[in-house]
């Protein structure tokens, strides 16, 4: 059973009241306290660990009462927040006219190097997920970079650390060279 | 402050059209990483609304001006805030009405022919799940085949066009969605069929479907013929329907074939569905139009948002009907499957009428995408 400081009672509320209100009365509340908060609301669960993940909060974990959930937060109790960005992705399609209409943009292409020298769109840069960290600074930060990989999966991880380094135009393309069709050298 | 609700069923026009939109999706990361709205001219962000809480001006900025843009969320609620937020800072946002979840339920009618003596063929394309549905409508009478839970859309569109439903089939036990079929047969008095071999645990009366069987709709006799193809489960079978359609289930789709394992018996039955799909389905006509149960990828849809093929371009162009050798073919269908899809042992449970939860747990059963195929 865990120690709380503080009740919510957030029952019968829907998305997004539940947590609209977690985050007013956590406002209040002194690091390291503990909120219950009483919800009905099934999506609450999810949506309360990835909010408590994102500002910084400890998500103890939720009972299920019958209907009712019951979750436990611990104010700041994850430290430090580490911050989440999602870069805009981009269909296959609309990132195909753009090259097709030869716009100026950077192509970064993410994948290994036995899958960038079997094929790649002309003018990419190469430079493979696991050395993004350390080579970034070879790009410009100021230019559009479209990001590319075989799904859309690396090229969205390389996509987040870039933009957490102050990269301010960047795109994912989706889902990527698996179903290119345009040309390639 | 108000702002402009857009229904489902606007964008599946706007899908199917491939019309451009952009989808600010303010579900968390993981519900957005697992499904979303598809389309060929989508672009997405994907910021959860509780990151949102505080305002919404760093968003603006990532926000594109020369086309629609659409706020979406599991089912509603956050979406209504975030858009009414988004237009004090004076951008024009819409919101799905009814969320993901009414995405999820929506059925787009499509003609897929004309059936002999002026009767019509229908495919319900769900666009939110991939599920595919179908009507054979002739001379006042209407047969449904693998109906999905949403009975009422199509007891309202039977009625609409003036006709009693008097057959109701699923080529097989289910394994991603809730069957309407049994209601749809106990609101209409239909007889329900189901392949005897997947329905050994059904807790409902039913009538078997077998090999063979012939029905007729309307008087101007539309022959619905079915066909033991056993693979996805043990009892799947497939419809000819009118000398013209087949309809094959979960066997065969347009770019992927079925997946054998979502009975446990992947091993088993790698060998019937080979069976069914190299020999079987080969020895067919080559006209024959193919009508699955399922679309996985966008591009599946034909221009009008239908989802069909003639057999034989299948045969030339469906990978899965094109691999000679044997291992390599029970390798690729019992190996390196996708993940299962949501809920699937309960899902069949609740269409061998052995659970019987209610409708809002049945929607949670259904969440995600489908996935009974394999490439």
């Amino acid at each position: 059973m865990v120690q709380t400081d503080l009740t919510l009672d957030a029952k019968g509320l829907a998305c997004p009241m539940p947590i609209v209100k977690t985050k007013k009365m956590m406002k209040t509340m002194d690091s390291g306290k503990v909120l219950e908060i009483l919800a009905t609301d099934k999506g609450s669960t999810a949506d309360l660990q990835a909010w408590a993940k994102s500002s910084g909060h400890q998500y103890i974990g939720t009972e299920t009462e019958g209907d009712v959930l019951r979750h436990f937060l611990r104010k700041d109790g994850a430290g430090a927040p580490e911050e989440t960005i999602t870069i805009p992705e981009i269909s296959l399609a609309d990132f195909s006219q753009k090259v097709e209409g030869n716009e100026q943009m950077t192509i970064l292409d993410v994948r290994e190097i036995d899958e960038f020298e079997e094929s790649h769109i002309p003018g990419a840069i190469h430079i493979p997920l696991g050395e993004v960290e350390a080579r970034m600074d070879e790009l410009t930060k100021e230019d559009s970079i479209y990001i590319i990989c075989h799904s859309g999966r690396r090229s969205g991880i390389a996509g987040d650390m870039m933009a957490k380094k102050g990269f301010g135009s960047l795109y994912n393309v989706v889902p990527g060279m698996n179903n290119w069709t345009g040309k390639t050298e | 402050m108000t702002v402009k609700a857009m229904k489902a069923s606007e964008i599946a026009k706007k899908v199917i059209n491939n019309e451009p939109l952009f989808i600010l999706d303010v579900r968390n990361g993981d519900a957005f990483a697992d499904w979303k709205i598809e389309g060929g001219n989508i672009q997405y962000l994907n910021t959860p609304y509780f990151d949102l809480l505080d305002g919404v001006e760093e968003l603006v900025s990532e926000l594109p001006t020369d086309r629609d843009i659409l706020v979406v969320c599991a089912k509603e609620g956050s979406s209504v805030m975030v858009a009414e937020m988004l237009s004090e800072e004076g951008v024009d946002a819409a919101y799905l009405e009814g969320g993901m979840k009414a995405w999820s339920e929506h059925l787009e009618p499509v003609k897929v022919g004309e059936l002999q003596g002026g009767g019509e063929l229908y495919q319900f394309v769900r666009l939110g799940k991939g599920c595919l549905s179908y009507m054979a409508i002739s001379d006042g009478e209407a047969a449904v085949i693998d109906a999905t839970r949403m009975a009422h859309i199509f007891l309202d569109f039977a009625q609409e066009k003036g006709a009693a439903i008097t057959h109701v089939f699923d080529t097989h036990l289910h394994a991603d969605h809730i069957s309407g079929g049994r209601a749809i047969a106990e609101a209409t008095g239909a007889s329900y069929y189901l392949p005897p071999k997947d329905a050994e645990e059904v807790a409902f009366e039913y009538e078997a479907l077998e090999n063979g069987l012939q029905v007729t709709i309307g008087k101007s006799k539309i022959e619905i013929e079915a066909f033991y193809s056993p693979g996805h489960t043990i009892g799947s079978t497939s419809f000819i329907v009118d000398h013209k359609y087949l309809m094959t289930g979960d066997i065969l789709f347009i770019d992927s074939i079925g997946r054998p394992d979502l009975a446990g018996l992947a091993d088993d039955w790698v060998g019937d569905l080979r069976e069914s799909l190299y020999t079987r389905y080969k020895d067919l006509a080559n006209e024959l139009v193919v009508l699955p149960a399922h679309f996985m990828i966008i591009e599946e849809l034909n221009e009008d948002g239908s989802v069909s093929k003639k057999l034989g371009d299948l045969f030339d162009e469906n990978h899965g009907l094109n691999i000679a050798d044997e291992q390599e073919f029970r390798d690729m269908v019992t190996k390196n499957l996708p993940p299962q899809p949501n809920a699937y042992q309960d899902i069949r449970k609740m269409n061998m009428g052995q659970i019987a939860p209610d409708e809002e747990v049945q929607r949670e059963m259904e969440i995600g995408p489908n996935r009974c195929a394999v490439r």
